[in-house]
């Protein structure tokens, strides 16, 4: 893969593709929200459905899906490049006054990608109707998904909020990281601007993890 | 003082190395660490024995030769500066010092500590020039340039090429030594003319050669000894994409 | 003495160059790349040399000591580069220039050769700043000057403190475009051991691949070196680690005469010694002395108590201070020109007032500057010297005074060239600081980084071509002759000859040894006894040298210590070599101070009726003296005064 394309062209890609997967998040967490803000579960219903049968949206998914396969793949090639070109390590590292997270992405990334997989099988799987049941109503005078009460069933087991809880701690540290250095790998750094970045990036981490995270503790402790 | 030494010892570049400990005794603290190292060496040959090869040479902080990873950092515990400008006074009576060569594949050892850092000049040789042959250029005052580009030009153009940002780099990547090249040629008029070849080149050889991929950790700068920012790494891959993107 | 023919051009001083140029030899492009030319060192007149011979289409090897060509000690200069583009309208002209260097140089330097200097030095400018050096500039945009060492312009061009690594790297990417194009074959961690003659003219070399040991031979229709100076001979220096003398002393005994040797300059601010493990000096700026004031006690109790740690500078009351710069040379008081305040610092230390542990040193004071201007202003000017000096001896100089002392930096002398930059080996050329052309006594500050690269983008790149013209019908050299043969074997009996020593003394041992004899018998002020006692001593100590060294390990491989055992067998000759110019010098000149020759006030005193000549030196035998060759100086275009810098 470096024969065909340089270091900086896959970390470009790399920063493309993670700024473009946080609008996902992004969109993502406002539709869930709407399970704290509507408790009859009609308004995240009706997003849900309007999600699963728009036909720009159903194109778009498969952008979103190869957005994921090609941030996944980049990565991994990008571990195993750094790892190879060091193929003797030192007996004694200290650590450096640096970005911490940044050390840990493929780590986080490894943990992201087993809890998306499981999300996958829980949620868009059975969505699509490949595996188990879901319960069925009426939006618009028309039969769909009631997607809400799945999410409220699973979020009603601890061992299933717990794990969900960690796993969206462990996305935080991947955003922390990952929103600054998308703007360094494109080039986008400045003395004026990229404390702002940074501070941003913080906040954007710390946000868009807590924020996930009330939603099944809201319904954890609301049943 | 009194210290316990554990070096990197390596007979040649093919050969198996391990670790070797040493003590050396009553050490000035006002002695600077190569000199430590030298008074090391002196009770090594005394001794019959092969003394510890290291690179060292202006012993002033700006040649770039000297390198060693000393407790887990390049050039020692000390900030902004080279291992040649480190004294004993940062070391504790009693204190273990582990000392390690640069580990990059592109940075193979060549004995003890000392390794083979002409990676960097091929990088050099692929583009690091404003492609000008002696005689016949224009007056130095011809073209005006921002003061404070020149200023910037300069802070990139204070690498001495030790290597530690390869060596602090969890990646290997030499991203900063190059981008401290690219930027500096990219700030000024003369180096602007043939910007978009110089960048891809220069990435091209530094990829080519083995170096890792940059994750923005930062730990180049803050190792480097003359404190080149990372700010000329978000240069070059802003140069780099309107070089691709052109 | 046909021997010394200095080939200086006809015609009026201004139009040498210019006539020279017009009427050399030239060799068509197409036969450039049938001529090989071999280049030793990569510094500012090596690099630049091997970049520009490259590009005119000659085929160029280059080899350096170092693990890379971008680290020759050019690179550690700091102050600056001198022009005459008189930018600041400061009336500075390339004849102003040229008379400030042979009056700096104690009118010891020929002439015409440094009216070229002056007159390239534009050129070397324009160069740098097209191939990118990023030189200090103003706000509008253009370039900016300073003042330095006593010139009346402001001609120092400068990179902040870093000026002479600018202008290397500088070179360093000329040449590495070179080394990129396949134009210049680049050997680095090599050692020249020899040049290699064949019918009188220098056809190559023996050099030392460091890492493997082995010898290897390099044959070429010239030789350039451009390898330094040999201040290392005192031990302690500025200089880098690996700086040498031995290119130059290969040369020297293969007939290339060996000029002013005694010259040899001395830098008055310094980080002192601090023991005897100490391994380098450290420069202070010289600037500190605009604003610092230089003293010891008064009381010779007093010093001892320091020496001794009883006392700290700050407990001397100001009635105990002796400012003795002040006291002795009322007028120019602490700003005395650097070799007086060098010999100065010795004379108050020698007779037991000195500072520090080893009571070889003196304060500089910043207290009354920083009372009068305030701590902000002292921290503008020198902030970041002050944080080296914290650094290295961990004391405040804002609280405590620094303590500074005398150190070896720089020398003028070196290898004999005519005008072409040619030794007295025919096709062997010497650049940069080792050869002896254009300082005379003594160099200017700034000087140094202006003739490396004179010497190599624009006096080189000229006059070994005049070399070359005649030589395109000679084919490629092979190095099976009996000549390189036979100068291998020589080196390799050298290295198995010092590799069976297995004595008792490290090599270290000894060049501490032969530096402590140059510094207290050929260093900062001298006398015939002296010379003469070190001399005897030095002999001694090359005779145990041989007998008592102890260098470990094989030549099969990286052998640190073979290397500098290799080093110091030649720097035990060039010592003495040095001791006797001085001995034969008899009278003082810019950094050559003999104590016999000295006005009332301590002023070297010049005997130009004896010695208006450069010493070129020949080599005769191992145990027989060297003879001595003289190039009459003629000065025709200057008037020959005794330095007087009251009136500047």
């Amino acid at each position: 893969m470096s024969k065909f394309y340089s270091s900086v062209t896959k970390k470009i890609w790399m920063s493309f593709m993670g700024l473009f997967l946080m609008t996902f998040l992004v969109v993502h967490l406002s539709i869930n929200l709407l399970l704290v803000f509507d408790p009859t579960k009609n308004l995240f219903n009706e997003a849900s459905h309007f999600m699963g049968t728009n036909p720009f949206i159903q194109l778009f998914q498969w952008v979103l899906f190869a957005g994921f396969v090609v941030h996944i793949i980049l990565g991994l090639i990008l571990q195993i490049e750094n790892w190879v070109a060091r193929p003797k390590g030192y007996r004694l590292k200290a650590i450096s006054e640096d970005s911490f997270f940044s050390k840990y992405m493929i780590h986080t990334g490894v943990i992201i990608f087993i809890f998306l997989s499981i999300h996958f099988v829980n949620f868009f799987l059975v969505a699509k109707g490949f595996i188990g049941e879901i319960p069925k109503i009426q939006i618009d005078g028309k039969t769909a998904d009631d997607m809400g009460a799945l999410v409220i069933a699973l979020f009603q087991m601890p061992y299933y909020v717990v794990g969900y809880l960690i796993a969206l701690m462990i996305l935080g540290f991947h955003l922390d990281h990952g929103f600054q250095s998308a703007f360094q790998s494109l080039g986008l750094n400045h003395p004026k601007y990229t404390p702002f970045i940074k501070g941003f990036g913080h906040f954007f981490a710390v946000l868009i993890t807590l924020a996930f995270m009330s939603i099944p503790l809201f319904i954890y402790f609301s049943k | 003082m009194d210290l316990k030494l554990k070096i990197w010892r390596q007979p040649s570049a093919h050969a198996d190395g391990k670790f070797v400990d040493y003590q050396v005794h009553e050490i000035s603290k006002d002695a600077s660490f190569l000199e430590m190292l030298d008074i090391l060496n002196e009770e090594l040959v005394n001794k019959g024995e092969d003394p510890v090869a290291f690179d060292h040479d202006c012993r002033e902080g700006i040649c770039g030769m000297c390198s060693l990873f000393i407790n887990g950092r390049p050039h020692g515990p000390d900030n902004a500066i080279t291992t040649c400008q480190l004294h004993m006074r940062r070391f504790k009576d009693g204190e273990t010092v582990t000392i390690e060569p640069w580990r990059a594949k592109p940075f193979p050892v060549i004995k003890d500590l000392m390794v083979d850092r002409s990676a960097f000049d091929e990088i050099i040789q692929a583009g690091g020039f404003v492609s000008i042959a002696t005689g016949g250029v224009p007056d130095a005052n011809a073209i005006p340039i921002r003061k404070q580009n020149a200023d910037l030009a300069m802070d990139a153009a204070a690498c001495i090429g030790c290597g530690a940002c390869v060596a602090a780099c969890k990646n290997a990547s030499a991203m900063l030594f190059v981008a401290a090249k690219v930027s500096q040629f990219a700030l000024l008029p003369q180096g602007k003319v043939e910007a978009k070849e110089r960048v891809q080149k220069m990435v091209a050889k530094m990829d080519d050669l083995g170096f890792g991929n940059c994750t923005n950790t930062y730990a180049c700068e803050a190792e480097c000894p003359k404190e080149i920012s990372v700010t000329n790494i978000a240069r070059m891959n802003r140069e780099f994409l309107v070089a691709k993107l052109s | 003495m046909t021997k010394l023919e200095s080939k200086i051009p006809d015609g009026p001083l201004a139009e040498k160059w210019t006539n020279y140029k017009a009427h050399q030899n030239l060799v068509n492009p197409a036969n450039k790349r049938k001529v090989d030319i071999i280049v030793i060192g990569t510094g500012l007149a090596g690099g630049a040399a091997a970049a520009s011979l490259s590009e005119l289409g000659f085929n160029v090897s280059v080899f350096c000591i170092q693990d890379s060509p971008r680290r020759a000690h050019s690179i550690a200069a700091q102050g600056g580069i001198n022009a005459a583009k008189n930018y600041p309208n400061d009336g500075d002209s390339v004849y102003r220039l040229f008379y400030d260097t042979i009056k700096g140089g104690d009118y010891r330097a020929r002439e015409a050769n440094v009216y070229r200097l002056a007159e390239v030095s534009n050129n070397i400018i324009d160069q740098c700043v097209a191939q990118g050096v990023p030189f200090a500039r103003e706000y509008g945009g253009l370039l900016d000057n300073r003042s330095f060492g006593g010139a009346l312009v402001s001609r120092t061009f400068y990179a902040r403190g870093q000026t002479g690594q600018q202008l290397l790297l500088g070179a360093y990417s000329a040449l590495s475009k070179q080394i990129g194009k396949g134009a210049v074959k680049m050997y680095t961690r090599r050692e020249m051991l020899d040049v290699v003659k064949i019918d009188g003219r220098a056809r190559g070399v023996i050099v030392r691949n460091l890492v493997t040991g082995k010898l290897e031979r390099h044959a070429a229709h010239a030789v350039l070196l451009a390898t330094g100076g040999y201040a290392n001979v005192f031990f302690l220096s500025t200089n880098a680690m690996t700086s040498n003398g031995s290119a130059a002393w290969r040369a020297y005994k293969r007939g290339a005469f060996f000029a002013n040797p005694s010259f040899v300059q001395i830098h008055p601010t310094c980080i002192p010694v601090h023991g005897d493990y100490q391994s380098k000096l450290t420069l202070m700026s010289e600037s500190l002395r605009n604003d610092g004031r230089i003293w010891v006690p008064k009381k010779k109790e007093d010093a001892e108590k320091i020496q001794k740690g009883q006392l700290k500078a700050t407990d001397i009351a100001e009635e105990d201070r002796d400012y003795y710069l002040e006291r002795r040379y009322p007028a120019f008081g602490n700003l005395v020109p650097r070799d007086v305040a060098s010999r100065a610092a010795k004379e108050r230390c020698d007779a037991g007032f000195g500072v520090g542990s080893t009571g070889l040193a003196v304060y500089l004071d910043f207290k009354s500057s920083i009372a009068r201007l305030g701590k902000n202003v002292i921290e503008a000017r020198y902030g970041n010297l002050f944080q080296m000096y914290e650094k290295i001896v961990d004391a405040n100089p804002y609280e405590t005074p620094m303590m500074i002392y005398p150190a070896i930096h720089y020398t003028m002398g070196g290898t004999w060239v005519d005008y072409e930059l040619q030794s007295t080996i025919p096709g062997l050329f010497v650049g940069g600081e080792a050869n002896f052309s254009d300082h005379g006594a003594n160099r200017l500050g700034a000087s140094a980084l202006m003739q490396g690269l004179s010497d190599g983008y624009f006096v080189l790149p000229y006059t070994m071509q005049n070399y070359l013209a005649d030589q395109i019908t000679v084919p490629h050299f092979k190095t099976d002759s009996a000549e390189f043969e036979a100068a291998e074997k020589e080196v390799q009996e050298r290295i198995n000859k010092l590799l069976a020593v297995k004595g008792d003394h490290t090599v270290d041992s000894f060049h501490r040894r032969l530096g402590l004899i140059m510094w207290d018998n050929v260093g900062m002020a001298r006398n015939k006894a002296g010379l003469e006692k070190a001399i005897e001593e030095l002999k001694a100590l090359r005779k145990e040298f041989w007998q008592q060294v102890k260098v470990p390990g094989t030549n099969d491989g990286l052998n640190v210590e073979l290397e500098k055992a290799l080093r110091v067998a030649d720097f035990l000759e060039l010592g003495e070599l040095l001791a006797y110019d001085a001995l034969n010098r008899n009278e003082s000149s810019g950094g050559h101070f003999r104590e016999e020759y000295q006005t009332p006030e301590g002023e070297a005193l010049r005997n130009d009726k004896e010695y208006m000549y450069a010493a070129a030196w020949e080599y005769k035998g191992d145990d027989q003296e060297p003879e001595l060759h003289k190039e009459p100086l003629i000065y025709e275009n200057i008037e020959v005064k005794q330095r007087n810098y009251k009136t500047a």
